[in-house]
């Protein structure tokens, strides 16, 4: 291994800039003659839009523009999309109720986006904004998800009665109630998995540009996926035909998925600018983005679990109402359908599983993909049932999953997946013994005798990531197929440029994807340079979401520089009299078989391009290749988190005394940055599971909508992660990568109710456990106690 | 923000002279609050008074058996300064626990009690340490001056200059802090000076800071853990919210007491 | 518009503003500074802190006008002479930051704290006076080591 190549923990090329301040964010940006935008938003969480009346905004200092729907149905923008089709049981499609990017008549949630004003400066866009008066006539608002199908309940979209969006359902039925007919044991949980707000540390923000001599618009997002905004917003919103879009996601400030979808203000800034004749810029506020970005999680779950007289799992079912939101987001469609039920299975030998889930529309933010998405769910749902149907059988919760785990690959489980490669049992013995498993009982006794309440929880979990096969995505209703692109470029000195449609909004890709390069081609890391994010640049791309970019994004650059080499190595033929099949290329030289001729990469690249050595008609000049790396599995990264946390039982808070975390991503090309996605990884299932919780009141207005109420988990209330890895190659793809980015944040939630459950003696803990929750619940155990 | 005028005084009496002169202006010391609240377009001045550059609000010193402190201190001040923690080290620690460091550097006393958030720290200071918020025109009692949620008895451009705190035997500050915010949602300040015990309680009530005077009976009796086995607050009069409903605030009342008395005597 | 003037990373600026400029909007939008971010409207997250007269605090939290004659450093300000700061330094050594959006807020705050707490920082320490600063990428483990060693580096 070079100190550059894979494996290394080589320090990150992208972070000077970082660190000196010198990122490039959306808000970064500034154009000549930039104007701002400010929406004007509903404070009504369902209502009818009556009036707008923009006369006295029109005419207060510094104000371009107010538009508003009808200007938007005017020049025939077309609404937002969902890409991802969902069948009913009934075989009907999926209910969808159009999204406007600007309101046609009404609104569905507060913050919806009625009008926009645009100003010369920021304060006078949003002065004029509060003077735009609308007229709404006011709707009973619905937010609770059981409320919602009532028959005669307010209804959202006409096209969606009793505002169900489907009722979908996966897995064998009838398999599953005789596998309950015949159940020794049936373990049964009511689960709510909590709403969350993303909340990338940048806000959203977009600049949209129009420059009319040559027709063409650029937009400056804050994306994860810059390609596919610019088909969603060119074929299907018809702001400009592809080519006359460029859509630049410049240092994008996290995202976690909630930067996939295409939204309405991007759209809106970039029709704008050719309607005001100047380039439009939009930046969130931290409170736009609590009502606007699409919000993650929101499952009601009933689950069961059968077990037979050898407590083995024989059987799984459950159903699930999903919260929608106001409006069918991007991807919001599969997250509780395709990116949750196939993943019922966990690390388990379950035979028959069935699962029901009820796409539910309320007047709440739309409601969409959010680290993990789905997969948190599922394993939420598994690794709770698990560890219940353990204490619930007497069983040490630990050989009741070794007794269930699946040991033997490939693994086709009953609900699509067909599992590839693992070892759990690996993960679990080694997270056993770094968590110091065995002491447990020695350090509860010491807890308890200073009057705390101590736990510990495992958490087996599985995900598919790596998304995804795109036959079998297009079988499941997507839109679109989700291969990755990529192109290498060696320029004549050789250096080389990686043209990725993956994007990085903090995962390192400059430096991973700089290492493949590096140590696939024998030249220095710093020769090497990764760009990304500008569709001008990069001809098409999918994006980062689903901890695709290693699986899919580096195979795709694992393909073309096959091509790279190849052509290479016919460029070295020439030069040095050979045959390309006698041309063996390693740590960066091209040698003749057998002989002590060699070139190394430059030569060879600026070979490549002088061309003196062969003719165009022998073979084409220049070293450039490109490749598209479509997988054939999904990848499943798994692992064993084990939490241990300290209650004081007087106030309710719940100390994480220790973290243990080890997992198979497969290969590993940086361990430093997998580590790291890891942790924040597990910080948002912290943050889940302990204090993070997006309230609604009864009339749909948010009540948590700023740091000031949701709660962000801070250092001081995190601990430090005690991290390992078990290695098991992914063999769908050439690098053996199985994806790191999502694991942390499906493995924690069960882990830490596990253990709060464990010091507790009581299953009923709902997320967030807060400090008032576990107070309530530990009064009960210590009066218990007492009595005893 | 709304648009306002921005003006600087150099000096307590300018400030005043300002706000005499200037409609519907209000002082601004270190913004900390005042500030989100224009942001967010929830206050409306017509009119800033900024009282940054103004030095002779500022100082923290020994006035006979008083210490008095400056309005324009800045928590960071308060909590470092060798005279709070000699004299006062409860007030010092107090100063130490707002917001956070940032906040710290530019917080100011003066701003905080003028203020009254129902969930500012220093309100139960200068109750259970029976403190003399001094103004440009009189000195009022801490026990007349915090009259309900964000309301005092300050009247229109009336300043505070400093504020004066008789010095306990004893005194302790213990904070249960908002999840999100780290506001208090219970903040219990017990204070023994000679037979006078005082218990302060900020964060809980619907009405703002207050004493707890079945807290402060048990603890002239003896001021000792013990001697608020089985006192409880009330949950009625107390703020219910998403973080914690009265029943829970009523209960840290109690815990937060019991480890502020145990902070106190433990010095 | 009233003029503010004052010195940033030790250069002498001015500028005619609006009254309601932050600090950060005059060091973003006036002075184009773009290092120092905003990531809330209630000064909690911390992505705007810079040090004015030696002190951190939140620059969206305070005027532009507050600070006439006052001495402002920002992040694009820590480096010298093309050498970077010890803090910069381990954050990347460390691998302190993911999507880089806390990092100018988090290092400025991270020497602050060894400006007050000196260079033998324990992780309780350092964990504790982050409370005003918000990642969202790292769980913050690899920040507090970042500080940490930073700190230490900053006593050679």
């Amino acid at each position: 291994m070079s100190a550059t190549g894979i494996g290394a923990s080589v320090r990150r090329k992208e972070d000077l800039r970082f660190i000196t301040g010198r990122g490039q964010y959306t808000d970064d940006v500034n154009r000549a003659g930039q104007s701002y935008a400010v929406f004007v938003r509903s404070p009504h969480a369902h209502a009818v839009v009556l009036k707008i009346d923009a006369t006295t905004a029109r005419a207060m200092p510094g104000v371009l523009a107010v538009l508003t729907g009808e200007d938007i149905a005017a020049d025939k923008i077309g609404g937002l999309i969902c890409g991802w089709m969902i069948h009913s049981k009934d075989g009907s499609a999926m209910k969808a109720g159009g999204h406007p990017a600007l309101a046609q008549g009404k609104v569905r949630y507060v913050g919806d986006h009625v009008a926009v004003v645009i100003g010369e400066t920021f304060a006078q866009a949003r002065d004029a904004a509060e003077k735009v008066q609308v007229d709404y006539e006011v709707l009973t608002a619905v937010v609770d998800m059981n409320a919602a199908v009532k028959p005669g309940a307010p209804v959202i979209h006409d096209v969606a009665e009793n505002n169900t969006v489907y009722n979908w359902h996966l897995g064998d039925k009838a398999a599953t109630d005789a596998a309950f007919a015949k159940a020794k044991h049936v373990t049964k949980l009511d689960i709510v998995n909590n709403r969350l707000v993303p909340n990338a540390m940048e806000t959203r923000a977009a600049v949209g540009d129009y420059e009319p001599g040559t027709e063409s618009f650029t937009l400056y997002t804050t994306s994860q996926n810059p390609h596919v905004a610019r088909l969603v917003i060119s074929a299907f919103i018809g702001v400009a035909p592809e080519h006359k879009l460029r859509v630049i996601a410049p240092d994008v400030g996290g995202g976690f998925g909630s930067k996939i979808f295409i939204y309405a203000e991007e759209v809106v800034c970039v029709w704008a600018a050719k309607k005001v004749g100047r380039p439009v810029k939009w930046t969130a506020d931290r409170t736009e983005a609590f009502l606007c970005d699409a919000h993650g999680r929101d499952h009601i779950t009933h689950a069961e679990l059968a077990l037979d007289e050898n407590g083995r799992t024989t059987g799984l079912r459950v159903h699930t109402k999903a919260n929608l939101g106001a409006y069918l987001s991007t991807f919001s469609s599969s997250v509780p359908t395709y990116l949750y039920a196939p993943l019922l299975s966990g690390q388990y030998n379950i035979p028959a599983i069935y699962a029901e889930v009820d796409g539910i529309y309320t007047n709440t933010a739309p409601v969409d993909a959010y680290r993990g998405a789905g997969r948190p769910e599922a394993t939420f749902v598994v690794e709770r049932l698990i560890e219940v149907a353990a204490r619930e059988t007497h069983t040490d919760p630990v050989k009741f999953r070794q007794k269930n785990f699946i040991t033997s690959f490939p693994h086709q489980t009953p609900v699509i997946m067909a599992y590839d490669a693992g070892n759990y049992d690996a993960s679990l013995q080694k997270a056993l013994a770094m968590a110091d498993y065995k002491n447990i009982g020695k350090r509860k006794a010491a807890s308890e005798s200073a009057g705390k309440l101590r736990g510990i929880g495992i958490s087996a979990y599985i995900e598919a990531c790596g998304i995804a096969p795109s036959a079998a995505v297009g079988s499941l209703g997507a839109g679109v197929g989700l291969w990755e692109s990529a192109e290498v470029r060696v320029n004549p000195i050789g250096t080389v440029e990686i043209l990725t449609g993956s994007h990085s909004h903090g995962q390192g890709h400059e430096t991973t994807f700089a290492q493949l390069v590096s140590d696939r081609l024998g030249i220095p890391i710093d020769n090497v340079s990764i760009v990304h994010g500008d569709t001008d640049k990069v001809q098409m791309g999918m994006g980062t979401y689903g901890s695709r970019s290693g699986a899919v994004g580096m195979s795709a650059i694992v393909k073309a520089l096959d091509k790279v080499e190849a052509k290479a190595k016919k460029v070295a033929g020439f030069c040095m009299e050979a045959s390309d099949k006698d041309i063996e290329f390693k740590d960066g030289k091209f040698t003749v078989k057998g002989t002590d001729k060699s070139m190394d990469f430059g030569s060879v690249a600026l070979q490549a391009y002088i061309a003196h050595k062969f003719s165009g008609q022998d073979l084409e000049p220049g070293l450039k290749e490109s490749a598209f790396w479509d997988p054939t599995n999904f990848t499943f990264p798994a692992g064993v988190h084990i939490c241990e946390v300290e209650i004081d039982p007087e106030t309710g808070v719940t100390h994480i005394d220790r973290w243990t975390a080890v997992d198979d991503f497969g290969m590993v090309i940086n361990p430093m940055i997998v580590e790291g996605q890891v942790h924040g990884g597990i910080a948002q299932g912290i943050g889940q599971a302990l204090c993070e919780a997006a309230v609604y009141d009864s009339k749909g207005q948010l009540i948590t909508a700023s740091f000031m109420d949701y709660c962000m988990p801070r250092a001081d209330d995190l601990p430090s992660y005690n991290v390992g890895m078990t290695q098991t190659p992914c063999p769908s793809n050439p690098l053996g990568i199985k994806g790191c980015g999502e694991a942390g944040a499906i493995a924690a939630p069960p882990a830490l109710i596990n253990a709060i459950t464990d010091a507790l003696g009581t299953e009923n803990v709902p997320m967030p456990a807060t400090p008032q929750t576990v107070w309530r619940l530990a009064q009960k155990k210590v009066m218990k106690h007492a009595a005893q | 923000m709304y648009a306002f005028n921005y003006n600087r005084a150099e000096t307590a009496r300018k400030a005043v002279n300002l706000a005499g002169k200037l409609e519907d202006a209000k002082f601004l010391a270190g913004g900390q609050t005042l500030l989100p609240t224009m942001k967010q377009r929830l206050a409306s001045p017509g009119g800033l008074i900024d009282l940054s550059a103004a030095a002779d609000l500022k100082g923290i010193e020994m006035k006979g058996r008083n210490l008095v402190i400056g309005a324009m201190t800045r928590h960071v001040d308060v909590a470092t300064s060798e005279l709070v923690k000699e004299k006062i080290p409860a007030l010092a620690d107090l100063a130490g626990m707002i917001g956070d460091p940032a906040v710290r550097n530019r917080g100011t006393i003066g701003g905080s009690v003028a203020n009254d958030d129902p969930a500012a720290d220093y309100p139960a200071a200068c109750l259970a340490l029976n403190a003399t918020i001094i103004t440009n025109k009189r000195k009022i009692p801490a026990d007349e001056f915090f009259t309900g949620l964000f309301e005092t008895a300050l009247e229109d451009g009336e300043l505070i200059v400093k504020i004066s705190f008789p010095l306990p035997n004893k005194a302790a500050y213990e904070k249960f802090r908002n999840p999100a915010s780290r506001y208090a949602i219970v903040g219990v300040f017990v204070a023994k000076k000679g037979k006078d015990v005082r218990v302060a309680v900020t964060g809980a009530g619907a009405n703002g800071v207050f004493r707890a005077s079945n807290f402060e009976a048990a603890l002239t009796a003896k001021f000792h853990v013990k001697a608020l086995e089985g006192i409880s607050a009330k949950a009625e009069g107390l703020n219910s919210d998403i973080h914690a409903d009265a029943a829970y605030r009523a209960h840290l009342i109690g815990v937060m007491a019991r480890r502020a008395v145990a902070k106190a005597n433990a010095k | 518009m009233p003029k503010v003037s004052m010195t940033v990373n030790g250069k002498a600026v001015s500028g005619n503003i609006d009254s309601r400029t932050l600090l950060v909007q005059f060091l973003r939008e006036t002075l184009r500074l773009t290092g120092t971010h905003v990531g809330c409207d209630t000064s909690q997250c911390g992505c705007c802190v810079v040090h004015v007269n030696g002190t951190a605090i939140k620059s969206c939290t305070t005027l532009a006008l507050s600070h006439e004659g006052a001495n402002v450093t920002t992040i694009e300000g820590l480096a010298h002479d093309g050498k970077l700061h010890p803090m910069q330094e381990a954050f990347r050594e460390n691998h302190g930051l993911q999507c880089g959006f806390c990092t100018p807020g988090m290092i400025m705050t991270a020497v602050d704290i060894v400006n007050r707490k000196g260079n033998k920082l324990d992780e309780q320490t350092i964990r504790h006076e982050l409370e005003g600063n918000i990642c969202r990428c790292t769980g913050y483990h690899n920040i507090v080591k970042a500080v940490a060693a930073g700190a230490e580096a900053m006593a050679k």
